[in-house]
């Protein structure tokens, strides 16, 4: 579904992700750790088409596809779906509008019907549930003056809505409480299935109690340095990220 | 000019859907301006002499006055630069022959006329038209068409071009023409008086609620033709009118003036809401071009408890220079202003509003939103003066401007003037700029660039919008959306 290959990318001038491997395929769950400013953000990203990162060496193939190639909003219509770490408000735009706007926006470019504000209402109704978020939220600004966990709910809410085949959820768990965590992983596992892919950026292990990652990436310094399956998360709860980093500065001497 | 910006600049002109002009038979007068045009002007429409003199003290005083851009460096106030205006190059009346002697009825009038109006989204035969809205058609000096003015009759309430009000009720306008903008109040007031061509007029009898919205649209077509309406608003005691004003001209390569006075009078207990989409060609990406829009519009709450709102929305013109004001006299009279201004290409707005707190308890509200764009300049100037004798008078302004861009503009002067201590003014000003995150986040949701600037914009403009009668927000929902095309990208 997905191949990274060698992908070198950064901002003005200063390179972050210096060469990244990675090949994804439908029906999988992989898992991206690594500690702060590795560059996990930075992928996520360059993946949805941010164009304040350039990429300078390497491609991305998606579905067959050239992924760098594509707008960001075309990269949408083909169904990927970035969680965003810091979700951004919009004010005097309405949830529900917003929403509305996203689902037609991406049925218009797929040659699909739109859908008018009764038949959303119906729909959202049951995302809402999904997510147990009251519907109070439809009604105001997109991300303003929300909770941090709001905003992350609110996340989830949408890629229930726009059910994208490829997720990328970046750091979806930081600032949930215990019940917002199992809501958060609950969504994603039902909304998951055989012909979707999920990309988890996480600093945690509980979270991948509830996701269960098939494949669990480590990043550092703009490179995935160690890939295993879900037991190497455990193991770097226990052991921190110091094995890793002395493990690779011998490799990299 | 480098390609991206002919693209921008091809983009954003060849949005204005207004530009066309009308091929018909015209009847003008020679440029220039002197007492004989004046007196041609005022014989065209069979003016009393009373009106005849009106117009030429005020031509009389207006020689007197210094064009505010020939004062001095320190007293050139406003934020707008142009070039010299030669005010003897200007046709002050041009009409489209066979409409001399006032609105025709529907059936009279010319047919490329209607379609005109019918191009601009404003079919003027009745049953085509919005339910509950009744229009006065103003082309270029003059008045063609009013609709429903019988239903309105049946209610009492006279709405009718300016010119038939001078024929049909002409104390009324005696009474009142010149009483909130006296001729004497600025340069531009001092033009309009003495050769105002056209406009509308209406009033509101004691306690009735006008039964429809009411609405003139002014299209300017002829070349290097001035447009000077007036228009004039009563209501009387208790009653209550809702009005709408929109504008359109077509695409041309000289500057057009467009000097209009608009006066509004409300009694005790009465309420007028008067709402503006303006959307005058605003020029090129070099500045070529566009309506100058110098406007004079101020209500009188002359009466206790009543109510004087404007809303505006201004998309269009090169320059828009503007303050609907409220002169609060009545005890507990209201003033609002809400306003929206846009300014892209290479647009100038210097626009605001000015509250003047006379009687006891009188409570104004000013929310202004300045969007800027591409190479806009946008100034929000704003005037609360609280007099001695306005016990417990409040004023709340709020005052936000929004940046596209990094070579646009938005500035901010309030001038707050407070005599009584009992008073309370309040003033917030924010400048946000519309951030690549904000267009990023809706991209990824799927949301196009430009349907991300429009709805940002519209829910940046949410309160101002709200206040639009409704058959007119969605309307100027898409205009802004419209103007801003090409403006990020
Ligand atoms: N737009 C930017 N401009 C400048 N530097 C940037 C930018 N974006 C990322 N960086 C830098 O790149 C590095 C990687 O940042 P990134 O946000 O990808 O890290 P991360 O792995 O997501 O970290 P965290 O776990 O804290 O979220 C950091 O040093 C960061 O400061
Ligand atoms: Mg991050």
């Amino acid at each position: 579904m997905l191949e990274i290959r060698n992908l070198h990318a950064g901002v003005e001038g200063a390179e972050i992700l210096h060469g990244i491997d990675l090949a994804v395929n439908a029906g999988e769950i992989h898992a991206i750790m690594g500690p702060n400013g590795s560059g996990k953000s930075t992928l996520a990203q360059v993946l949805a088409g941010h164009e304040a990162y350039s990429v300078t060496e390497g491609e991305v193939i998606y579905e067959g596809q050239d992924l760098l190639d594509m707008d960001p909003d075309e990269r949408a219509v083909h169904g990927v779906f970035l969680a965003f770490q810091y979700p951004v408000e919009i004010p005097g735009v309405n949830s529900a509008y917003f929403l509305r706007t996203a689902l037609n926006a991406l049925r218009t470019a797929r040659d699909e019907e739109e859908v008018d504000a009764i038949d959303f209402l119906t729909l959202i109704r049951d995302k809402l549930k999904l997510v147990e978020m009251d519907e109070k939220f439809l009604k105001r600004s997109v991300n303003e003056g929300f909770s941090g966990g709001e905003k992350k709910r609110h996340e989830i809410l949408q890629m229930a809505v726009l059910e994208p085949r490829l997720a990328i959820l970046d750091e979806t768990d930081s600032g949930l409480d215990i019940d917002a965590l199992r809501i958060v992983a609950n969504g994603v596992n039902t909304l998951y299935s055989a012909d979707k892919a999920t990309i988890v950026v996480t600093h945690y292990q509980r979270l991948l109690n509830n996701i269960v990652p098939d494949f669990v990436h480590v990043m550092l310094d703009g490179r995935i340095v160690q890939s295993g399956d879900k037991t190497l998360a455990l193991e770097l709860e226990e052991k921190g990220y110091d094995w890793i980093k002395e493990e690779h500065a011998t490799h990299s001497v | 000019m480098s390609s991206q910006a002919r693209e921008l600049e091809t983009l954003a002109t060849s949005d204005y859907k207004f530009g066309w002009v009308t091929d018909i038979e015209q009847e003008s007068a020679p440029p220039g301006l002197n007492e004989d045009i004046i007196r041609f002007i005022s014989e065209k429409k069979n003016e009393p002499d009373w009106l005849l003199e009106w117009r030429l003290k005020a031509y009389r005083h207006w020689l007197t006055m210094t064009d505010p851009l020939k004062r001095k460096k320190s007293e050139q106030w406003a934020m707008v630069t142009y070039p010299d205006i030669d005010y003897q190059s200007i046709v002050y009346y041009a009409a489209p022959k066979n409409a001399g002697d006032g609105p025709a009825s529907l059936d009279e009038v010319d047919p490329e006329l209607l379609a005109t109006y019918e191009k601009l989204g404003i079919p003027l035969e009745e049953q085509k038209m919005l339910a509950g809205v009744a229009v006065d058609a103003v082309f270029d000096s003059v008045s063609v068409a009013t609709t429903f003015k019988e239903t309105l009759a049946e209610a009492g309430v006279i709405f009718c071009s300016f010119s038939e009000a001078v024929q049909d009720h002409p104390d009324l306008v005696r009474q009142y023409l010149g009483s909130v903008v006296p001729h004497t109040d600025n340069y531009f007031a001092a033009l309009n008086s003495a050769v105002f061509s056209d406009g509308s007029f209406c009033y509101i009898p004691k306690g009735v609620r006008c039964p429809m919205e009411l609405s003139t649209y002014f299209r300017i077509n002829a070349a290097n033709t001035g447009q000077f309406e007036r228009t004039l608003v009563i209501a009387e005691e208790g009653a209550y009118v809702s009005y709408l004003e929109g504008c359109t001209a077509p695409m041309r390569d000289e500057n057009q003036l467009h000097a209009a006075v608009v006066e509004l009078v409300a009694l005790d207990n009465a309420q007028i809401k008067y709402s503006t989409v303006q959307n005058w060609y605003p020029g090129d990406i070099d500045g070529k071009g566009g309506i100058y829009n110098f406007v004079t519009k101020r209500g009188a709450c002359r009466g206790a408890n009543s109510k004087i709102s404007w809303t505006q929305v201004e998309t269009g013109s090169a320059i828009t220079w503007k303050y609907p004001s409220c002169i609060l006299q009545g005890d507990n009279s209201v003033g609002e202003f809400y306003s929206v201004a846009v300014t892209s290409l290479k647009q100038q707005a210097d626009t605001g509003t000015k509250m003047i707190h006379i009687g006891k308890n009188t409570r104004s509200t000013v929310i202004s939103k300045g969007i800027s764009a591409l190479l806009g300049q946008n100034t929000y100037r704003g005037a609360v003066q609280v007099l001695k004798g306005a016990h417990n008078a409040r004023n709340f302004t709020q005052c936000d401007s929004m940046l596209i861009g990094d070579q646009c503009g938005a500035h901010t002067f309030p001038y707050i003037d407070v005599r009584n201590p009992s008073a309370q003014v309040e003033h917030e000003a924010t400048t946000s700029k519309i951030g690549e995150d904000q267009i990023f986040y809706c991209n990824q949701r799927g949301i196009s660039t430009e349907d991300a600037v429009s709805m940002i914009v519209n829910g940046f403009c949410k309160e101002v919008l709200a206040e639009l009668p409704m058959e007119f927000a969605v309307e100027a929902q898409k205009l802004l959306g419209i103007s801003l095309e090409g403006s990020v990208g």
